[in-house]
C-alpha cells in the first residue's frame, strides 16, 4: 500500500465517523463528511509539498 | 410536559447507558440498539475497516504502559472494546514496530479506537435525546 492510499483510506474512515456523529440530518452528514475528507486529503497533499520543497 | 413525554417516547425505556457501553464494546452496536441501522453499519464498517487495516499493516497493539506515549496509545487501543481484547487474546498485532507501514498501522488502530469512542458517545446522545 502506498502512503497516499493510506492517507485516503484514513481520511475516508475518519470522515464517515465525523459526518455521522457531528451532524443531525443525512444531507448535512454527507456534506460535512465530504468537507472533512477534502480537508484531510488536501492538507496532506499541501503539507507533503511543503516538506518536499523544504527538503530540496 | 408534552415535550418531556415526546422525548421519553422517542428515546424509549431501559438502561440509559446501554447504547454507550454496547457501542464501545462492539462498533456500531449502540446505533443498532437504537434502530439506526444505516448509521450503525457505516460506523461499524469504518471502525472495523480501520482496525483490520491497522493489523494488516503490522501495527502494534499496546499491552502495557511504560511511558506517557504508551499510556495514550493504550487508552486509544482500549477504545476498540472487544476488538482490542480479542485481538490481544488471539495474539494479533505486532509487539514491536519493525517496518515502516507498521507505524502507520499502529496509528490506524489507535484512531479506530478513538473514533469508536466518538461513535459510542453519539449513540448515548441519541439515546438521551440530546441528538436526533
Amino acid at each position: 500500500m502506498t502512503h497516499f492510499a493510506a492517507v485516503v483510506l484514513f481520511a475516508l474512515f475518519a470522515s464517515i465517523v465525523f459526518g455521522i456523529t457531528q451532524r443531525e440530518t443525512p444531507q448535512r452528514m454527507i456534506r460535512y463528511g465530504v468537507y472533512c475528507f477534502l480537508l484531510f486529503v488536501g492538507s496532506a497533499i499541501a503539507l507533503s509539498w511543503i516538506m518536499y520543497l523544504i527538503a530540496r | 410536559m408534552a415535550t418531556e413525554e415526546n422525548k421519553n417516547a422517542a428515546t424509549g425505556g431501559g438502561f440509559v447507558y446501554l447504547p454507550l457501553i454496547a457501542g464501545w464494546l462492539v462498533p456500531g452496536a449502540g446505533h443498532f440498539l437504537l434502530r439506526k441501522w444505516g448509521r450503525g453499519a457505516l460506523l461499524a464498517a469504518s471502525v472495523l475497516g480501520m482496525f483490520v487495516m491497522g493489523l494488516a499493516m503490522h501495527g502494534k497493539l499496546y499491552s502495557g504502559a511504560h511511558d506517557v506515549l504508551d499510556i495514550l496509545g493504550l487508552v486509544g487501543d482500549l477504545g476498540n472494546g472487544l476488538l482490542f481484547i480479542l485481538s490481544r487474546a488471539l495474539g494479533l498485532g505486532a509487539d514491536q514496530v519493525q517496518i515502516t507501514t507498521g507505524d502507520y498501522g499502529t496509528r490506524f488502530i489507535v484512531v479506530a479506537g478513538l473514533l469508536n469512542v466518538i461513535a459510542a458517545v453519539d449513540a448515548h446522545n441519541l439515546r438521551t435525546g440530546r441528538k436526533k
